[in-house]
This record gives structure tokens, sequence and C-alpha cells, in this order.
């Protein structure tokens, strides 16, 4: 049976991880490649790097970081952040990313999004969706959920599957960074929504978060970052949690 | 050792060659016909559209050479797909190396299959040292279907051929580039055929 995915998520910039990262045995905390082979010796299933460079000459320098990751690392990994033309997504994929993420530049070109999957293929388009429930309506926002919109999230979710996505990054602005568990309800109607698969991110706080998040919120993987880079959740152990909860992961 | 991997312009092929490089093994990207004779061994990769990557290696005339070669020869992905007779994807025929046709999966499950599934019912040396039920990484819509010259399968909607065996000739459906040490050895096995 195919397994739910656990992805730890990593911010770079300027090809440094941020934020602060708590692993014992590493050489170089700072160092995404480091990072990565430790994540992936862990357990993870996949990576998500998030480049959050301001400059062009930080971009440069993550796109270098890419070519490392792929050299060094044995599993799939995304790269998301400040991407927006058909060049930037060749780049990466010619240093070795396996999939990209798109954000706001969807929602600003929505045409882009056909573009990509036409060229490159849906199975390595991935569609970062950020949104925030409003009187009870969920509305897409830009810029890290700064800058919001009239969008509401589930025809972007169906516009963006019928225009090529292979999957959808789905974060809840209004669970990100709580540590009370995941968007649920709206992740589980995304996933009766769309035929694409669902990477559910923000709120990831416990094993039981995760353990609700595939079973009530139906998502096919979760995402998360500071549970994982504090050892807070040792991937491991919470494999074990989630198979004793009968859900099918890679061990 | 001399390992080359077919390089008709299909996506992201330098993983592959990443993933031998950890293995201490320099495999070369070519679509150099001589070059790909004398290799030891051939990667048949592919990521994409399948009516687009046949017109990509008829192009270069590597539609011809493929099913002539006698050393042993590794398709992976979509590069096992047009190994195949025919896919549903853009109604293509392929080169038909193995006896069996490529379907789409339906609407019933998540299209693309994206992540780790299962292999089982091994049978062959490519699975030395790889335990029944092993997990590897797949990222595909189309599936070739359970026949005779499957080497391994596994349960995505239907039980479907995630290995192909037929001669000289192998096939899989995930990516042991990606498959984490389950992936490397495979690898390392197909260099020791």
């Amino acid at each position: 049976m195919l397994a739910k995915r656990i992805i730890p998520c990593l911010d770079i910039k300027n090809g440094r991880t941020v934020k602060g990262v708590n692993f014992v045995n590493l050489i170089d905390a700072g160092d995404p490649v480091e990072l990565a082979k430790q994540y992936a010796i862990e357990g993870a299933d996949e990576l998500v790097f998030l480049d959050i460079s301001a400059t062009l000459e930080g971009r440069a320098t993550t796109l270098e970081m890419v070519l490392r990751v792929a050299e060094q690392v044995n599993i799939p990994f995304t790269v998301g952040g400040g991407i927006s033309s058909v060049e930037d997504v060749d780049a990466l994929l010619k240093h070795g990313a396996d999939k990209i993420s798109i954000n706001s530049s969807a929602v600003k070109h929505p045409d882009l999004i056909n573009e990509l999957s036409n060229k490159f293929g849906s199975q390595c388009i991935v569609v970062a969706i950020d949104a925030k429930q409003i009187d009870n309506d969920w509305f897409v926002h830009l810029a890290g959920g700064t800058i919001p919109t009239e969008i509401r999230l589930f025809d972007w979710a169906k516009e963006v599957e019928q225009r090529g996505a292979g999957e959808i990054l789905f974060t809840s602005m209004n669970h990100d960074g709580t540590k009370n568990g995941f968007a649920n309800e709206a992740l589980s109607k995304l996933s009766n929504t769309v035929n694409i698969p669902i990477i559910a991110s923000g709120g990831a706080g416990t094993k039981q978060h995760f353990v609700d998040v595939f079973t009530e919120g139906k998502t096919d993987a979760a995402l998360a970052a500071s549970v994982f880079h504090f050892g807070e959740i040792p991937i491991k152990e919470l494999k074990e949690e989630l198979r004793n909860n009968n859900i099918e992961v890679r061990l | 050792m001399k390992i080359a991997i077919i390089d008709y312009g299909a996506g992201n092929i330098k993983s592959i060659q990443f993933a031998f490089k950890r293995l201490g093994y320099e495999a070369l990207l070519t679509n150099n016909a001589d070059i790909i004779k004398q290799a030891d061994k051939v990667i048949f990769p592919g990521v994409g559209e399948a009516g687009h990557a046949i017109k990509m290696l008829k192009a270069s005339g590597l539609d011809q050479l493929i099913p002539t070669l006698k050393q042993p020869v590794l398709g992976i992905c979509l590069g096992m797909q047009l190994m195949c007779q025919h896919t549903e994807e853009s109604n293509t025929k392929g080169l038909g190396i193995f006896n069996v046709d490529v379907k789409k999966f339906t609407h019933a499950v998540k299209v693309p299959q994206m992540g780790w599934n299962t292999i089982s019912n091994l049978k062959s040396s490519l699975f030395k040292d790889i335990l029944e039920g092993e997990y590897m990484y797949l990222v595909h819509s189309y599936y070739a279907e359970q026949c005779e010259e499957a080497i391994a399968t596994t349960h995505y909607e239907v039980d479907y051929a995630s290995a192909l065996q037929k001669d000289n000739f192998y096939g899989v459906q995930f990516h042991p580039e990606k498959s984490s040490s389950a992936g490397e050895q495979l690898l390392k096995n197909f260099i020791k055929m």
C-alpha cells in the first residue's frame, strides 16, 4: 500500500538553513546538506527546501546548494520560494531538484501552472496554497500569508488541479505556528475536492496531531519544521506511533 | 566498469548519475550510439511525457538501437514504460521489448501515485538482499499491467508490474536513485550483473 509521507521543511537563506536547528550530532547545523542527509537516515520520506533569500546572489547560492543536495541525498526533495518563471524551474530541475513548488506567482499568473506542467510534467509541479479561515470561509493569502485575496481555497485548489498541478501543499495560516494540530476539516474537504495528493502544513505539535491529520484530515503527506528541527518529535518514533494507529508508513 | 545513461533530453537524469557516484561509479550521460553499444551497463531513464519522449528517441535513432543492445539494460520509470508494447499516454507505440501494455490509473485513486509503496513477488537477482515488502519511491500516472515478465508487483488501485525483465532487459517503475538504501542496493545488484 502507498505509505503516508513525513516531510521536514527547511528554510534556506543564501544557501544556509535559517531558524534554529538543534541536532546533536551535526558538524554544521547550518549546512542544508548535512541536515538533509541526517533526515534521510532518520527516515524522512521527502524534504522541502523553502528559499527565503531576498537577493539574486542569495538565490544563486541556493542553486549551488540544490546541486549538493542532489549529489549527496538519496530521497526526493522539493524546492520552493520565489519561483516565478519557466527559467527558474528549468535551472532548479537541472541542478537536481525532483519537484518545485510555486505559490504567489501561480496566483498572479495562473497560466504559469499550465506552462510548467506542459514543459516539465505535472509530477514535478507542486502548488503551495496559504489560506486563512475568515467567517467560515477559506481565503487564499499571498506573500507568506500576509496579503489577503478574494480567491476561495476550494475553487483555487480545483483550478490548480485542472491547470496541471501534480500536488498541493496546503498551509493553514490559522494553524501555522500554533502547535495545536493541523486544519483537519479543511484538509479533508480539500482531499475530497481534488484528485491529486495533498500535503498538510501548519500546526504540528504532537505525534497525535500527525495521527489526526492522516485519519481525520485524509491527507497524503504531512509537513513540519520546528518539531523535527528541535528533536521534539524524532521521525522514527513518530512513524512507530503512526503504525500503531494502523497508518501505513515506511519504517 | 562503463555505465552509460542514455540522454535524450528527458527530465532530471542527473539524479541517476549522482546515485552511481555515491556508489563509487562514474556514469556517463550520452546519446552517442557507439558509446552506448560499448558500455558494460546501460541505463534508460525517462521523466516526462511518453509521446514527446518517443519522438526524441526517434530523432536520434535510439529507438532502433535500444532493442538491439546485448549488455544489461535498466529502464527507469518512463524508460521502463517506453520498453513496453504500447502506452495509453498520448496513445504511444513503445519499443516492444516487454510484452505488456501500459494503462492509466482511473480516478478511483489519486493520480499521480506519489510516494513510497511496497514491492513484492520479487523474482530476480536484481532484488538480491532486498526484502519482500520493501518500500520504493514512485511517481507515475500510468502502469504496466500484471504479466509473465513481471519480476515485482505493487498494489495501487490494481496489482501491477512494478518491475519487468526479459533476457538482458530490466525495467523498474520506481526510482532506485531516490529510494534510499533499498534503491542503492538495487543499483549495486544491477552493476554486478
